[in-house]
């Protein structure tokens, strides 16, 4: 099965091909056919993969080379792509979830006039996604790196005619773009210090050479670490990601949940042998990966629109990814990678049946006691916030707890913070679950009566990500539950063991307590959720009446106006001095002045031409006159 | 003779020098066609008796036989010349040279 | 006594050639050339270029001055009704031919010396501006710009005569 490998990402290429083609003449069935056909076919191939991984059929790293790709003096580039457990584990995940996605599209976008362009572009990103794992140097990956954050612009701005959608698909693009400058800087740094990008070579030779230059390894791995930002949403480059729930649901659900922002973290992993010999960048990872989470979370707080509420989560919850990585537990933020990409792609589609249920309101100020008439769609959604709460013995629970326990390891106050955050994370969750789901309906008449659930098409994914986020956790059970680290031995292969710190240094009763602790806690935040927002009916306030630090964090701490005001306005200025006065003023002024001069010196020399015999016949006699002076001097 | 050459050579190149000049500022400054044309003749009979002056200077009778084919040349151009001139009377009713100047729109 | 006769000859052709540029009625000018070409050929008698002497009185004198004669008299050109040209131009005019006289003049100052002259003691050398002589070049070494002359005369015929023709079909 290793030689279909080349399958995996071709099937989703082939199919943005055919459907980008045959963009208005397919049938709507046929689309949606080829576009989820693609994407499980790969899923298939992967999963053979991974069978032939687990069981050991496949050896642990192989490489398989295509083509040549870049052959340009001391650099020699191949397209090759890199099977081992962690790219296996990353594509199982973008397949099998991507492929529910595009099934549960295939419903909510079936009344869009714009269907095939759509599957064009989800089949592109998955395409890209999968180039971004599978590469086998850093050149593949920054490819599939820059095609993620083009079709996530495609997708954002989707439906361009609005002027707002596509500012947001630009806001998104450009923050992407400063986070790539970091990452080229940081693979030029590479192949500068390294002397080449494959990822095998740079990885034997990493402990000499970092070691050797410590200098040149902290500003490459910080560099790589501002790529990672950019793409996965943290401080200082995060503003984007609220902003594009402009795009339709299932985008929010794959890009932002699932998929995209999580390259960042994968990037960290691979790259896991260089950080862990720049102990300082790893530090930075660890405090910007929590303040990102508790920084997103105050804002989650007291948002009024549910993609907002569930953007701000996904910031939070790559905070904590991040967090763990900083903290060297590569395992475990993979591991909350993959529980997160169930449970938030099923909280993101499961919003997006609300949605469509509501015919596009998105404010859960006007909704409430949608649990009648959406039954599946409401319990589902409890499954989504219940895994992501922490609570055993759902998905979350298992993996949040493995970053608590790394965190306490650390140093106790960290794992306070970290237990702090998920509380927040708790409480604006069943918030969000509350308002939307139980009390009674808040909206117009004309909404409730187009309530109804969704197609099948739309509620199958959801129950089958509601299962996995029930069992997902059960890849990486600790030992002290009783389990054995199933995602810990198999990921091991992959993390070098110089200085890592899977092993844990916690003693069994320790880790049981600090268990209980965090959960006790969180069942109490459930239960002052409940109070607040089913049995008191305390509603948040509407538009405009905020006050104090409820209105600062209300407006995202203005952050996005700070971004405006420093950055945005001074590049606005200079772009319009260079388009005004550089370019029109005196580029065109040259051009032109060419011209006019050409024009007004034809104009005095018209004048030469008089016409007149006795004029002409006395320039001849001056001609005459000078030549036999001339001849004469010589 | 010897003795008349020897001095005069250098007599007969002022000469034709200083008739040249007289043919040239006739050019300048007169105005009527007729007028210059007969400075042209001037000119060109300077030319001549330069030549035929070197011609015998230089023992060469080629000199001579150019002159001839100068004055050939310039019974020529003075038919022609005369023509035109008659063309711009019927034409412009005056024979000055300075009336045909304007030049095409 | 050459360089008497010389000197007069040269008096003659220069005041005549003043006169011609400086005359006020045309025919006055006609009449001074002729003068002029006269003076020519005397000078080419010294020169001992006795061919050319005769030439310069037929063709010149005789064919050329009397087209100019004919012309001035057919159209009635004798009145000098021409406005003169300005003031400056004429000093400007002066002063460039002026310049033109002093460059020659010294272009060719005592580019002539004695010892130049020693072909002058051959006794061919009275003879080559004979007519035989003459005739000899022409139509020995000179024959093809001789027949070609012919061709240039038949040009100058027709190009006259169809310059000169009154235009019929305009009315």
């Amino acid at each position: 099965m290793l030689d279909l490998a080349y399958l995996i990402p071709l099937l989703p290429l082939i199919g943005f091909a055919i459907i980008g083609l045959g963009n208005k003449k397919l049938p709507k069935f046929l689309v949606g056919l080829i576009g989820c056909g693609s994407i499980l076919g790969s899923f298939l191939i992967v999963l053979s993969l991974l069978i032939g991984i687990t069981s050991g059929s496949i050896p642990n790293a192989t490489t398989i080379s295509y083509f040549d790709w870049i052959n340009a003096g001391s650099i020699n580039l191949s397209m090759s792509f890199l099977i081992d457990p962690l790219s296996v584990m990353m594509m199982t995940i973008i397949t099998g979830v991507g492929f529910l996605i595009h099934l549960y599209s295939a419903g909510y976008m079936s009344h869009d006039e714009g269907f095939a362009r759509y599957f064009a572009y989800l089949n592109l990103f998955v395409f890209s996604m999968l180039m971004l794992v599978m590469g086998s140097n850093y050149v593949v990956m920054f490819a599939g790196w820059e095609g993620v954050g083009l079709c996530s612009y495609l997708l954002i701005g989707f439906w361009f005619k609005n002027t707002n959608y596509n500012n947001a698909a630009k806001k998104a693009f450009i923050m992407n773009r400063i986070g790539d400058l970091g990452f080229l800087l940081g693979m030029i740094l590479i192949f500068v210090t390294f002397g080449s990008l494959n990822f095998s070579d740079v990885f034997s030779q990493a402990p000499q050479i970092m070691k050797a230059n410590y200098e040149v390894g902290i500003a490459i791995t910080l560099l790589l670490f501002i790529g990672a930002t950019g793409k996965s949403a943290q401080i200082p480059l995060y503003t984007w990601l609220p902003d594009p729930m402009a795009g339709p649901t299932p985008v929010s659900a794959l890009i932002h949940a699932a998929t995209m922002v999580t390259a960042g973290i994968y990037m960290i992993v691979r790259s896991n042998v260089l950080y862990t010999m720049a102990p300082f960048t790893l530090d930075i990872i660890m405090v910007v990966g929590i303040v990102t989470a508790l920084f997103a979370a105050t804002i989650g707080l007291f948002q009024n629109d549910i993609k907002k509420v569930l953007a701000y989560s996904t910031v939070s919850q790559l905070g904590y990814m991040f967090f763990a990585l900083g903290l060297g537990a590569y395992t475990t933020g993979m591991f909350h990678v993959t529980t997160h990409a169930f449970f938030k792609a099923l909280l993101f589609l499961g919003a997006g049946s609300v949605i469509h249920a509501m015919s596009g309101e998105q404010d859960i100020r006007n909704m409430g006691g949608l649990r009648k008439k959406l039954p599946i769609t409401f319990w589902t959604f409890v499954i989504g916030t219940v895994a992501i709460a922490g609570i055993p013995p759902f998905a979350g629970f298992f993996s949040k707890d493995e970053i608590l326990a790394h965190a306490y390891e650390r140093s106790p106050l960290l794992w306070g913070l970290g237990v702090l955050g998920a509380l927040m994370t708790t409480f604006y969750m069943f918030r969000l679950l509350f308002l939307t789901f139980s009390g009674s309906f808040r909206g117009t008449e004309d909404q409730k009566s187009h309530l109804h659930e969704s197609p099948i098409s739309m509620t199958l994914p959801l129950m089958v990500l509601a299962v996995l986020s029930i069992i997902g956790g059960f890849i990486g059970v600790p030992e002290v539950l009783g389990g054995t680290n199933w995602l810990a031995n198999y990921l091991a292969p992959v993390i070098a063991t110089v200085g890592e710190k899977e092993v844990h240094a916690l003693s069994h009763s320790t880790e049981l307590t600090l268990m209980k602790i965090s959960t006790s806690l969180v069942f109490l935040t459930i239960i002052i959720a409940y109070i607040i927002y089913v049995s008191k009916k305390i509603m948040p306030l509407p538009e405009g009446k905020e006050s104090g630090i409820q209105k600062l964090i209300y407006n995202k701490y203005y952050i996005d106006e700070l971004y405006d005001s420093i950055i945005v306005k001074p590049l606005r200025l200079l772009s319009d001095f260079s388009g005004k006065i550089l370019d029109n003023t005196i580029v065109d002024g040259i051009v032109n002045g060419v011209g006019k001069s050409v024009e007004v010196g034809s104009k005095v020399l018209r004048y030469s031409q008089s016409g007149s015999i006795s004029n002409y016949l006395f320039i001849m006699v001056i001609g005459i006159i000078i030549m036999l002076v001339i001849n004469l001097i010589k | 003779m010897q003795d008349l050459l020897t001095n005069s050579l250098n007599g007969y190149i002022f000469l034709a020098s200083i008739l040249f000049t007289i043919g040239i500022l006739g050019i300048l400054i007169r105005k009527n066609i007729i007028i210059i044309f007969m400075s042209i003749e001037l000119m060109l009979n300077a030319v001549n008796l330069l030549m035929t002056a070197f011609s015998v200077h230089h023992n060469n009778s080629d000199g001579q036989v150019f002159v001839l084919f100068i004055m050939a040349v310039a019974a020529a151009e003075v038919t022609i010349g005369l023509a035109i001139l008659v063309m711009i009377y019927r034409n412009t009713g005056s024979v000055n040279i300075d009336e045909l100047k304007k030049m095409k729109w | 006594m050459d360089k008497f006769i010389f000197l007069f000859l040269a008096a003659v052709a220069i005041l005549s050639a003043l006169s011609v540029i400086f005359a006020k009625s045309p025919v006055y000018s006609v009449l001074s050339l002729i003068i002029t070409f006269f003076a020519m050929a005397g000078h080419f008698v010294l020169l001992n270029a006795q061919f050319l002497a005769i030439v310069n009185i037929i063709v010149y004198a005789g064919a050329i001055m009397v087209l100019f004669l004919f012309v001035i008299m057919l159209l009635n050109l004798n009145k000098e009704s021409e406005p003169q040209k300005p003031f400056y131009i004429k000093l400007v005019a002066c002063i460039a031919g002026g310049l033109l006289l002093i460059t020659l003049v010294g272009a060719t100052r005592g580019s002539i010396t004695v010892n130049g002259d020693a072909l002058m003691a051959t006794n061919n050398a009275i003879d080559i501006g004979s007519v035989e002589k003459i005739g000899q070049e022409l139509f020995t070494n000179f024959l093809i710009p001789f027949e070609i002359s012919s061709v240039l005369f038949l040009s100058a015929m027709i190009g006259a005569v169809m310059l000169g023709k009154k235009d019929l079909k305009h009315t």
